[in-house]
């Protein structure tokens, strides 16, 4: 086996993707994939700005228990805003638009995804949907909650339901397009040699992520045109006068909305078996385990939505089965948390910022499954349902999970992306900065979750204030803890150090290509002859991995 | 299905080959499985509002079959008729695409957009036939909201609602909410349908199709078999459903 | 080129099928069969008629086994929806706790 510095690297050729062709119009309708990977790296971190700031209006309002910051009504609609937001405008999108549009193509050895045209037009519905939506939050917004319950949506609400579900509804068909194209991409376009089970484990997670997006996502269009044509006519199938049944409003749902969650973590679990194996100059542990666990995951998690509806009038039988069905759904995400860990095990570790996200992630997110596991049994979560509880676990997984891993992808293949180097320094103190942040935000809303406050009240009883007063410090820490990373990647592009192709000696297919890659990726198509994790023998890895002369620069 | 990395020159030759893909038969796999991915999640989204009728047939039947027999069969049938030769002539299209025979491709796409659009034609004369006897479900017209005439025993008008024992108006209100969300999003189908055809009815006469690159004809030939489909379920859940009730 | 073509009197043949099975489906609703057979009939027709749609003009037959599996997916996660939501509604009310 070739040591990994020997193989032949081109020079940093003068022309790369970004460079190769200059004016607006050359980005605006280009077909490359890369290219369009920073459209939506733009625009996604456009609507995580907008999330955020409805995200300090909360923590402003839950400061006192009082309700005097806002109103309400206006507290309403700002939680379902950010939610919606953060959810459909964010986290859906993130890691598979940006550094899964950028990836997957340079990891398979091919020169663009199979449909780069409909790429392009992905990115154009999303900017769509964000402006239906946009126009919707700025003509007076909603209030029904990013879950729409009927019949308060349907009929009783006087917010912008219909034109904020069009926004999502048109948004739906960019998660589809992206879904499709990575199928396809992935059965049809390998590189000569490149066999399933060769390919690196973050392509394994995208694919279990489009079979999500593309049986999912349509569920949750129709479900939407059902409510918007019911509030059309004034009756619906969602109506008890016409014999219909709200709960059905909420079975429709969830059947996405529950999947959409595995959407929004599979990628960022992807990034993290990157991570971990990279970092710890280790073949990944259980390599199918990991790979079949990412299916399980997309499988199960098609059957476990009723866990949403334990506290309708949904039949305890039905939410028996709903239960036991949640618990197992857990084993694989179990699975990956011992893979991950057992291949740190006497493994070469470099504690650089996205090893510190990968470490972060495996923590935060055991805490955010666990205490799933308590909202997955019917008795507890009779009482913890609409909690505080509730509201810290899925931002555990949420934020401690899926943003973790893609601010840990992003410092990952930064280099690649941008040809430039991050300062690894604010890197560090970021990373620290952020996880101790979130921390501070969200581990107190177990506990007053716990004790009983409800979530989406803006007032609240006084015993709950301390919990309160610590979550909006932290969220104080968490946002300024993010603006960091903000600032220096967009420095970076011009003053940082120029990054080599290979700049963390890893064997990677994409690390074997300039930084930044020329247009079509390869100067020749690569025939695959190794496997995804092949490290160098230990004696050279631990060379490698105490002595690199080049990142000693902050 | 794996790919395969050729340098002949070869692969080069055909105007229609796209840069990112290394021969026609790569881009042609692609492109067929693109269309039928797209349409499991075509078959997704009409799979909910399928759910919601078997759920409320199942819990009213006597108003849905009462609403049911309000429909006209004979148009119905005839749709169904007009669909399944416009699948016919669809894939007569391909066939003749395949083996280089333009003339009768052409004419078998314009006969089935013709045969698409006397569909639409006739759906929306079944539209307007409700819109007069007041089944438009809701105030969704705004002038005109859902209150038909209830049929007294042994009144056979044929615009007058005939409900069966157990039936409420409510309920065929609920099966008049569904009838009209699923013809109505099948019909905006297609209509799409209709917009692709003449695309490829275009392109064709152009020449741009041979045996050796008309994917884009087959692959909306899957498009229209799959609207198809969807009405060949439609016809009986929808027609069908109360007829051995009506003389009972 | 790999393409398979399918013989025109496969399709004159599978069009003739489905206007017959057309026929038959009408006919049968009018016909009052006991217990659910009516809906049982009319569904196997439909089902039918389907299954040759896709099997002949969709070219499934002779396509490659991912095509099977893809459609075999979707009729599966479509079955999902139905079956676990049926476990809701079926079973309401095989307990009453006072609603």
């Amino acid at each position: 086996m070739k040591p990994i510095e020997s193989f032949e690297v081109p020079l940093p050729p003068k022309v790369n993707y970004i460079n190769a062709q200059y004016g607006l119009k050359s980005w605006l309708l280009t077909k490359d994939h890369k290219r369009i990977a920073l459209l939506y790296l733009g625009s996604i971190t456009f609507f995580f700005f907008i999330g955020g700031i409805y995200a300090l209006m909360i923590r402003l309002e839950l400061l006192t228990p009082q309700g005097d910051f806002l109103q309400s009504t206006t507290y309403n609609k700002v939680f379902t805003q950010h939610g919606i937001i953060m959810i459909f405008f964010f986290l859906i999108p993130s890691i598979p638009a940006t550094l899964g549009n950028f990836l997957v193509p340079m990891m398979i050895g091919a020169k663009d995804l199979a449909f780069p045209r409909i790429n392009l037009l992905s990115w154009y519905i999303y900017l769509l949907g964000g402006v239906v939506t946009i126009y919707a939050l700025l003509a007076g917004g909603v209030d029904t909650g990013w879950t729409f319950y009927t019949p308060f949506s349907t009929t009783f609400s006087n917010s912008y339901v219909v034109a904020t579900g069009l926004g999502i509804f048109i948004n739906g068909f960019s998660s589809i397009l992206t879904g499709l194209n990575f199928v396809v991409t992935i059965h049809t376009m390998r590189a000569p040699g490149m066999t399933w089970f060769r390919m690196p484990l973050f392509l394994w997670s995208l694919y279990a992520t489009s079979m999500i997006m593309i049986l999912g996502t349509p569920v949750i269009a129709i479900t939407i045109l059902l409510l918007a044509f019911e509030r059309l006519a004034r009756v619906g199938i969602f109506d008890p006068a016409l014999g219909g049944d709200p709960v059905l409003f909420q079975h429709l749902f969830w059947f996405y909305s529950h999947p959409a969650v595995y959407i929004m973590i599979l990628p960022s679990m992807g990034v993290i078996s990157e991570l971990i194996a990279n970092f710890s100059r280790k073949n990944i542990f259980g390599y199918s385990f990991v790979a079949f666990s990412s299916i399980a995951i997309a499988v199960f998690g098609f059957l476990v939505w009723g866990h949403h509806l334990f506290v309708t009038s949904q039949s305890v039988y039905a939410g028996m089965i709903f239960s036991f069905l949640s618990f197992a759904v857990a084993i694989p995400s179990a699975i990956k948390v011992f893979n991950w860990t057992a291949t740190l095990y006497k493994s070469s570790i470099s504690y650089d910022t996205p090893m510190l996200y990968a470490l972060g992630f495996i923590g935060l997110f055991t805490v955010g499954g666990m205490t799933g596991l308590f909202l997955a049994s019917l008795a507890l979560d009779v009482h913890l349902s609409d909690t505080y509880f509730v509201v810290a676990h899925f931002h555990y997984i949420m934020v401690g999970g899926a943003l973790m891993g893609y601010l840990g992808g992003l410092h990952y293949w930064w280099p690649k992306i941008s040809g430039r180097m991050y300062p690894e320094g604010w890197g560090r103190f970021s990373a620290l900065v952020i996880f101790v942040g979130f921390n501070l935000t969200f581990l107190p809303q177990f506990v007053a979750g716990y004790l009983g406050m409800p979530r989406r009240y803006h007032a609240y009883p006084p015993e709950f204030q301390v919990f309160n007063v610590l979550s909006s410090a932290g969220a104080s820490i968490l946002g300024f803890g993010m603006l960091i990373p903000a600032i220096y990647f967009v420095w970076s592009m011009r003053y940082g150090r120029h990054a080599e192709p290979n700049p963390w000696h890893l064997p990677g297919l994409e690390w074997r290509t300039s930084s930044p890659p020329p247009t079509e990726n390869f100067e020749v198509t690569p025939v695959v002859t190794w496997d995804a994790y092949e490290f160098a023998p230990r004696e050279e890895t631990e060379v490698v991995g105490k002595f690199r002369p080049e990142l000693d620069r902050i | 299905m794996a790919s395969h990395a050729t340098t002949a020159p070869e692969t080069h030759g055909h105007p229609a080959l796209q840069h990112h893909f290394e021969n026609m038969e790569q881009q042609r796999e692609a492109g067929t499985l693109g269309m039928w991915v797209f349409l499991v999640t075509e078959i997704m989204f009409f799979g909910g509002m399928f759910l919601a009728y078997t759920l409320y047939r199942s819990l009213y039947p006597a108003a849905f079959a009462s609403a049911s027999n309000h429909l006209d069969i004979t148009l119905g049938a005839v749709n169904t008729g007009v669909l399944i030769l416009s699948s016919f002539t669809m894939a007569m299209a391909v066939y003749f695409t395949q083996v280089g025979k333009h003339r009768p491709q052409v004419l078998c796409l314009i006969m089935t957009l013709v045969l698409g659009l006397t569909f639409l034609g006739i759906k929306a004369k079944e539209y307007s036939d409700k819109y007069h006897d007041h089944l438009i479900p809701g105030r969704l017209i705004p002038g005109n909201p859902f209150n038909p005439v209830v049929a007294e025993h042994g009144d056979t008008d044929p615009h007058k609602l005939h409900l069966l024992e157990g039936a409420t108006k409510e309920k065929v209100e609920m099966f008049y909410w569904i009838y009209f969300a699923m013809t109505g999003m099948h019909a905006l189908h297609m209509i799409i349908g209709a917009g692709l055809l003449t695309y490829l009815i275009i392109f064709s006469l152009k020449l741009r199709f041979d045996p050796e690159y008309h994917s884009p004809v087959e692959v909306i030939g899957l498009y229209w078999h799959f609207v198809d489909i969807v009405w060949i379920f439609l016809f009986p859940l929808l027609y069908l459903l109360g007829r051995h009730l009506e003389h009972g | 080129m790999s393409e398979h073509i399918v013989p025109v009197r496969v399709y004159i043949t599978i069009f003739a099928v489905l206007l017959v099975g057309t026929a038959l489906t009408v006919w049968a609703a009018f016909q009052d069969f006991p217990w659910q057979l009516n809906t049982i009939v009319a569904m196997t027709i439909a089902i039918t008629k389907a299954t040759f749609v896709v099997l002949y003009f969709m070219h499934v037959r002779y396509s490659a086994r991912l095509i099977w599996v893809i459609l075999a997916a979707a009729l599966f996660w479509m079955g999902i929806l139905f079956a676990l939501t049926f476990s809701d509604y079926w079973t309401r009310n095989w307990i009453s706790i006072g609603y």
